[in-house]
């Protein structure tokens, strides 16, 4: 580290404009930084569970620093993530690393390229410390699917971190780093940012690159950033946000995310407001079946919006409660096909099959995937087949096509609309696994955001009445009305006074660091 | 029993592009195995398709030569299944929404119009190999060459409208010709860049409705295919025959036999589980496009034998040999547009042009092996049929002279100097020629005498055959009639 300035674990802290404010102008240095960071997971991972093979990108990423270091040495400018650390969901494909989306299938893939998402986070000087646990090719909501281990809750171990970016949650929760990248097909970034009261934003689809992501299910994934603020993941998204030739599906708009209020001054300079904006409440909230406290807190967010000059509009979706049914039918099917490249031949897992490829196939498959990725491959094959095609698949995209119509004719009316992020708090580990309806119901709010390819946010608003765990409000937009949301829900967060708070485990973290 | 064939072909054709469909790597026959491939192709975790232009173009070109409608809007698919040369598990393909509708291509020994139902654009998948490369048994074990996995394909597909082997051979021919014409494909069978399925069916004449059709795969040439309906049609023949009922199946082509054999049942069709490929939006085709490759066709095979006849005044027949390979076709104008420089213009000469290149050339490639372009250049075959046409040189010492300088860079006219070959016209060589001829030709002479004309031919057909074809014809007549009128 060279002239160590005795930085404190406190450092990482600060928020990532902040650190990065410090790297560029020297105050700090990048090794010190991923240092810190390398420290911290090491000293938390043991409780948390957040990252998947813990330490093997400390070499790289020291490098990494090291380069980022010189660079500023010699004069060059840095990035605006200059020095952050952060940890990607692994799914997420980058050179020269394994690549397991927590399956045992791809056992022994070492990929071979960048995720255009990863190569935007190097050119933006970020420093990659860690590939984070997740449900089985992120389906699931809570890690409980991850083939090789369970993600704690840091503000209660006994609990979920929710999923499927479980671990980039928690480990953002935990404090481990400031930032985390997640990829959410129908809530898997907001809903464990909610569960861990961190923030967490799915942009439009056609937003991100989708390049380098593995495919769940590809008309409906999208990458997210994952922070302790919003101001903060509105940084992340705006480094990795724009064009691609390599996604057809990414879209040439410019980008727009908080700008200058998310600025090194930490968001200071603008102050986003809620005066005057028009927020819908969806009416078919009240049905949906809120846990007692959610239902109390939901109540209290929104006195809490109108307070800030939010003018709350009833809106309807009538489609709604449809959102669940529809998102597994058109997930599982484009599921069926997105993993069927996993059969043994190419790589990852091979079960020898005696000589005929079918049983190659059959028992790399069988022997690879875990329960609950095998019964989506199923579901979505029988969805698509001959006979059925039109009752499920075909069905499921006219019902989400007119949920479409139904949320644009809604911000006809308003320019957003609110709802909460998970009709519960984090839940015991083990409690649902046995029941996976219950597991999927729980999609009611975030999915719809998917479906029709709409930017989608999660805040934390507070905690819950009876456990004292995290509550969030997601705030959702039109499409491409990406910043507008960001800027609402950084309003919302300034007015919460939530500031950031941290989890309970961090807090046990800090004593045993000063004690020590 | 009498009955109908009705015959549909599935044709798949590789399109010539630098790069692949989806990713950019190379589109090229005969690399290394698996030299030519990236993530992408490789379908690796993560990685996703983009559309090449390129083979977009390649397409529509191939659509609008076949008069095809082109839908402003066509839809990629994923076409499901499990295979080993399939890095995806699927083909990214099209289904409800191809690229072009509704063409035509007209066969013109068969004298029908076959009704072309659709055309498609995808990926062609990989191949596995049985045998090591360079030869050597694998035992238990295949390998997977995947530098086809990604190459354009478009599949054309006919209504069931084809009626005999015969016709679906020309099909394939003219298809060919279209083919090459509009340089979208190499279109070579051996290299698999043009396969064919048939599928065929029986039913009594006059009877409306279809019989069950029997696809027949493992097609690998144009005479295979019609070997292969024509078997099929027997064997259906025979099955109707006898009482039963032909299965929908799929069967594959026993070329050495030439006979078919049962792949798989109808109960072992596949269920591809067609959906729309999320990866890539549809695909938007505007009118301004298609109407730009539209202008930019080259000459389509019929239209040039149809002009060639009519401005070349050839015949029909050798007007369309000639026009069967677009390259030739080129250099037969090529060969008269010299002759046009020079003055030679005409239909004697087009004529001459023609036949050269039918025969002379053509003959002296395939014994060659080679293509056209390693013909004698245009300007030198013009300048060595001006010599014949100026009676420099005889039809049988310009053949000579043709065989002398292929390969090397000499001008007829040097060549045929060095041979030798050049037409006599000197008087005292003609004399002794004729004087020869005429004593050996007494009865000939004689009726030539007595003024039976028609003699004159033989007897300087005697003499140009004993000066090897190198005495001057014309004045070989003139001379030998006044002999014999000196007698
Ligand atoms: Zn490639």
């Amino acid at each position: 580290m060279g002239e160590a300035r005795g930085q404190g674990p406190e450092l990482l802290d600060l928020t990532a404009q902040e650190i990065a404010s410090r790297v560029r102008t020297g105050e700090v240095t990048a090794a010190e930084t991923v240092d810190l960071a390398l420290a911290r997971i090491a000293e938390l991972e043991p409780r948390v569970g957040a990252l998947l093979r813990p330490g093997q990108l400390d070499d790289a990423a020291r490098r990494s620093a090291e380069a980022i270091d010189a660079r500023r040495e010699r004069g060059e400018s840095l990035g605006p993530l200059a020095g952050v650390p952060v940890v990607v969901k692994d799914n997420l494909s980058i050179e020269g690393q394994p690549l397991t989306c927590a399956s045992r299938i791809l056992d022994g893939y070492v990929a071979p390229y960048d995720a255009t998402a990863i190569a935007r986070l190097r050119a933006a000087d970020a420093v990659i410390v860690g590939q984070s646990n997740m449900d089985e090719f992120a389906m699931g909501s809570s890690c409980e699917n991850s083939a090789v281990q369970q993600t704690r809750n840091p503000w209660d171990p006994e609990r979920v971190a929710g999923g499927s970016s479980g671990g980039s949650a928690a480990a953002v929760a935990a404090g481990e780093v400031p930032l985390a990248l997640g990829s959410d097909t129908g809530g898997s970034v907001r809903q464990p940012a909610a569960l861990c009261g961190v923030v967490g934003f799915k942009p439009s689809y056609g937003r991100i690159s989708r390049y380098g992501l593995v495919a769940f299910a590809s008309s409906l994934d999208q990458i997210g950033p994952i922070a302790r603020s919003v101001p903060e993941a509105a940084l992340l998204y705006e480094s990795l946000a724009g064009s691609d030739p390599r996604d057809a599906t990414c879209s040439e708009r410019p980008v727009e995310g908080l700008g200058e209020s998310a600025a090194d001054d930490g968001g200071r300079a603008a102050p986003p407001t809620l005066e005057g904006l028009r927020i819908g409440r969806l009416r078919e909230i009240d049905s949906s079946g809120l846990e007692d406290e959610v239902a109390a807190q939901w109540q209290s967010t929104l006195r809490q919006l109108s307070a800030c000059g939010a003018e709350l509009v009833d809106v309807s979706v009538p489609s709604l409660p449809a959102a669940v049914a529809v998102y597994y039918v058109i997930a599982n099917s484009e599921a069926s096909a997105n993993l069927a490249r996993y059969d043994g031949v190419r790589y990852g897992r091979r079960v020898a099959g005696g000589g005929s490829l079918r049983e190659l196939n059959r028992r790399s498959r069988s022997e690879g995937f875990g329960p609950e990725v095998k019964r989506r491959i199923m579901l979505g094959t029988f969805a698509l087949s001959s006979g059925y095609y039109d009752a499920y698949y075909g069905r499921a995209v006219g019902v989400a096509r007119a949920m479409s119509e139904q949320f644009e004719s809604a911000f006809s009316q308003v320019d957003l609309v609110v709802t909460p992020t998970s009709p519960s708090v984090a839940f015991r580990l083990g409690e649902r696994v046995e029941d996976p309806l219950a597991m999927y119901l729980s999609d009611v709010f975030t999915t719809p955001a998917n479906l029709c390819g709409l930017p989608a946010l999660s805040v934390p608003c507070g905690l819950g009445g009876s456990s004292g765990l995290p509550l969030a409000l997601q705030l959702l937009g039109p499409r491409w009305a990406d910043r507008e949301v960001l800027r609402a829900g950084a309003a919302f967060e300034s007015a919460s006074g939530w500031n950031r708070r941290v989890a309970p485990g961090a807090a046990a973290r800090e004593e045993s660091s000063s004690a020590s | 029993m009498e009955y109908e064939v009705v015959i549909g072909l599935e044709v798949h054709v590789q399109l010539r592009t630098a790069s692949k469909i989806f990713c950019r790597c190379a589109n090229r026959f005969g690399a290394e195995p698996n030299a030519l491939v990236c993530a992408v192709c490789l379908g690796y975790p993560g990685t996703l398709p983009t559309l090449n232009r390129e083979a977009v173009d390649q397409a529509l070109r191939l659509a609008v030569a076949l008069g095809c409608e082109i839908p402003s809007r066509s839809v990629f698919a994923r076409k499901n299944y499990f295979y080993a040369d399939l890095p995806k598990g699927y083909q990214i393909s099209q289904f409800d929404q191809p690229l072009a509708l509704r063409g035509r291509l007209a066969l013109h020994d068969a004298g029908v119009e076959v009704p072309i139902a659709r055309m498609h654009l995808e990926e062609d998948a990989g191949k596995l190999l049985h045998e090591a490369p360079g030869g050597g048994v694998l035992r238990g074990s295949s390998l997977v060459d995947h530098n086809r996995c990604g190459v354009p394909l478009v599949e054309i597909v006919t209504d069931p409208a084809l009626r005999s082997a015969a016709q679906a051979q020309e099909y394939l021919q003219v298809l060919h010709q279209v083919l090459r014409y509009t340089d979208t494909s190499d279109a070579n069978m051996e290299e698999g860049s043009l396969r064919c399925d048939a599928n065929v069916s029986l039913r009594r004449p006059g009877a409306a409705r279809l019989g069950t059709k029997v696809e027949v795969k493992n097609l690998n040439s144009f005479r295979n295919v019609a070997r292969a309906i024509e078997h099929e049609t027997h064997r259906q023949a025979l099955v109707l025959d006898s009482g039963a009922e032909v299965q929908q199946e799929t069967r594959s082509f026993d070329a050495a036999s030439g006979t078919t054999r049962t792949l798989r049942g109808k109960e072992e069709a596949h269920d591809y589980r067609y959906f729309p490929e999320p990866d890539l939006p549809p695909l938007l085709v505007d009118e301004d496009r298609v109407r730009r490759l539209r202008g930019e066709l080259p000459e389509l095979p019929w239209t040039r034998w149809t002009r060639f006849a009519e401005q070349y005044g050839l015949r029909e027949d050798l007007a369309r040999q000639l026009c069967a390979q677009r390259e030739v076709a080129d250099y037969f104008e090529a060969v008269v547009a010299e002759g046009a420089a020079t003055g030679a213009a005409g239909g004697a000469w087009a004529q001459n042009a023609a036949n050269w290149t039918m025969t002379e050339v053509l003959k002296e490639l395939n014994a060659r092996g080679e293509g056209i372009e390693s013909a004698v250049e245009p300007t030198r075959l013009a300048a060595l049929l001006g010599m014949v046409a100026r009676a420099e040189l005889s039809q049988a010492a310009a053949k000579e002279v043709l065989a002398a300088i292929w390969g090397s860079e000499e001008e007829p006219s040097a060549a045929t100097r060095r041979l030798g070959l050049g037409q006599v016209q000197d008087a005292d060589r003609l004399e002794e020629w004729i004087a020869e001829v005429l004593a050996a030709n007494p009865g000939p002479v004689e009726q030539l005498a007595a003024g039976e004309q028609k003699v004159a031919g033989f007897l300087v057909g005697q003499v140009m055959k004993l000066s090897q074809g190198r005495a001057d014809p014309k004045l070989t007549r003139e001379r030998l009639l006044s002999s014999v009128a000196r007698t």
